[in-house]
């Protein structure tokens, strides 16, 4: 059974409608990797269910339970936390407490704390007393990752962890993915880098125009059929 | 030395603007909310005072502490249901329904209390007095300056050793991404205007015990608050007490020099500072 899915997921910006019937899945313990071109709708997809855009209540499930229509901090206190595109570090609080404010909502005894962090990404233990937002663009995306991890969360959603920093620091930042995921972690990554999206996936969602255009496993889809989901089939 | 006296009586007086300040500061530093009633607020906290006393005999010492939980209760309530729907982008609905607010009040308290003026009953403590060298110092507005920096202290601490500070922080700096940390921003807003009225209840009891005040004085009392919060830098507490102690210097100095300047001297020191610093003299850095 799902661990999380959302069935016929719509979602408006007014009078702009976002997503158009989205049917995803996540299993316990699986990584699925969400792909597209901008405005695919991959980040509405992310805040409609973190619970910061609402929904009908049958549209988000998990866990067994309706969650569509709960509030973001309702959702986060049961287990999804979100790493935000753009990171969104709270500029007013130090490294550390960008990370112990991750756990107002849910505190869990597990396996992250402030020093499972730390061994995580060494670098932040070092700049704990910084403000968050004195750090360069990889360590901030460390940092909004160790402050969803700190709620020892069953779902982790990542919306464009790689956006915006340079290839090897993407690279150090997606070698601690098989880390989380062994913590126990099952994780929906948001991507537009395909190939570090299929590296970590278990399955892979191809989205555009806010319809899910395809949807398997790494291996069974093949260059073309990427191609034609990600760009539409003119191009 | 009647200088050197005149200071530190301006001084001690800052501490009441301080007072009346710090909870307009701290609401202003987390919502961006500018409450125009909170001069109202600490005339209102005046007259709960003045009932509690005059119902059950109470010494108003005694009575602060049954009032500031009624007042944070107050607080929460107005905040949860009413000034929350006023928050936005834009920055005129909280002032028009503050604003409404604050008239309400006033014309509530008249209603109630009729426009004599009162006064909380004092004591000999209330007009004893220590001396110091040549100079001669009030215990009241010793108590008024060590409450005031008792206060910031207080507020800082919370801010920044506890969760529910960070909290605040948090949620001042971007509300959305905190309700994904599992705060809840309504109740964060709530609770930090139900600290502020505590506060208030602590300024309406030296606002009581010092002079005689009546419906009407609120407004007055918003502008001193609104200066020091101003002089000292939008959100910074340290700032807001320096704020209030200029203000006061700024009065009593004028006051020695003629009585009539008193006031005006405050609200020249006021321009002054915003002349030469126009975001106040601690600014925060992410503002």
């Amino acid at each position: 059974m799902a661990l999380l899915h959302t069935k016929d997921l719509t979602a408006h910006y007014g009078d702009f409608q976002a997503l158009f019937g989205v049917d995803i899945e996540l299993r316990e313990a699986e990584t699925v990797a969400i792909i597209g071109a901008n405005g695919a709708g991959k980040t509405t997809l992310m805040r409609s269910i973190s619970g910061v855009l609402r929904n009908e209540a049958a549209s988000v499930s998990y866990d067994g339970a309706s969650i569509g229509e709960q509030t973001a901090d309702e959702i986060m206190a049961q287990g999804v936390a979100m790493v935000p595109e753009g990171r969104k570090l709270f500029p007013s609080l130090s490294v550390e407490e960008n990370l112990l404010i991750g756990t107002y909502g849910r505190k869990l005894d597990g396996h992250w704390n402030l020093k499972a962090v730390y061994d995580l990404f060494p670098i932040l233990g070092e700049r704990r007393n910084n403000p968050g937002t004195a750090l360069s663009g990889g360590q901030q995306q460390m940092v909004a990752i160790g402050r969803a991890l700190m709620s020892n969360p069953r779902v982790l959603l990542c919306d464009e962890i790689s956006l915006g920093l340079a290839p090897v620091v993407i690279k150090d930042i997606y070698k601690t993915i098989p880390q989380i995921k062994a913590a126990g972690a099952s994780m929906i990554v948001v991507e537009q880098d395909i190939a570090q999206a299929m590296a970590v996936a278990d399955r892979v969602y191809c989205m555009m125009e806010g319809r899910v255009t395809l949807s398997g496993t790494p291996d069974s889809l093949s260059r073309d059929d990427i191609h034609n989901a990600y760009f539409g089939a003119s191009h | 030395m009647i200088w050197v006296d005149t200071i530190i009586q301006g001084i001690l007086l800052g501490g009441l603007y301080a007072l009346f300040a710090s909870g307009l500061s701290l609401v202003f530093g987390i919502m961006r909310l500018v409450n125009l009633a909170h001069g109202d607020l600490i005339v209102m906290g005046a007259y709960l005072l003045l009932v509690l006393v005059t119902l059950l005999g109470l010494s108003p010492f005694i009575a602060v502490f049954i009032a500031m939980p009624l007042m944070f209760c107050l607080g929460w309530v107005l905040q949860r249901n009413l000034l929350n729907r006023t928050l936005g982008d834009d920055i005129l609905p909280p002032l028009l329904v503050t604003f409404g607010l604050s008239i309400a009040l006033q014309n509530a308290l008249l209603e109630g209390f009729s426009a004599d003026s009162q006064r909380l009953p004092t004591n000999a403590l209330t007009t004893a007095s220590v001396d110091a060298g040549p100079i001669t110092l009030g215990v009241m507005p010793l108590m008024t300056f060590a409450s005031a920096v008792l206060v910031i202290i207080g507020l800082n601490q919370l801010f920044y050793r506890t969760e529910l500070g960070r909290a605040f922080r948090a949620t001042s700096d971007d509300a959305t991404t905190a309700s994904l940390m599992g705060i809840k921003p309504a109740n964060v807003f709530a609770t930090a205007t139900g600290i502020a009225l505590v506060i208030v209840t602590i300024a309406a009891l030296y606002l009581g015990l010092r002079a005689n005040f009546d419906p009407n004085i609120g407004p007055a009392r918003l502008i001193y608050a609104f200066e020091a919060v101003i002089i000292g830098g939008l959100g910074s507490l340290w700032g807001t007490l320096l704020g209030g102690i200029i203000i006061g210097v700024a009065q009593t100095v004028g006051a020695a020099i003629n009585p009539e300047w008193q006031i005006l001297s405050g609200h020249i020191a006021f321009l002054i500072v915003l002349l030469i610093r126009p975001r106040g003299l601690f600014p925060r850095a992410n503002d």
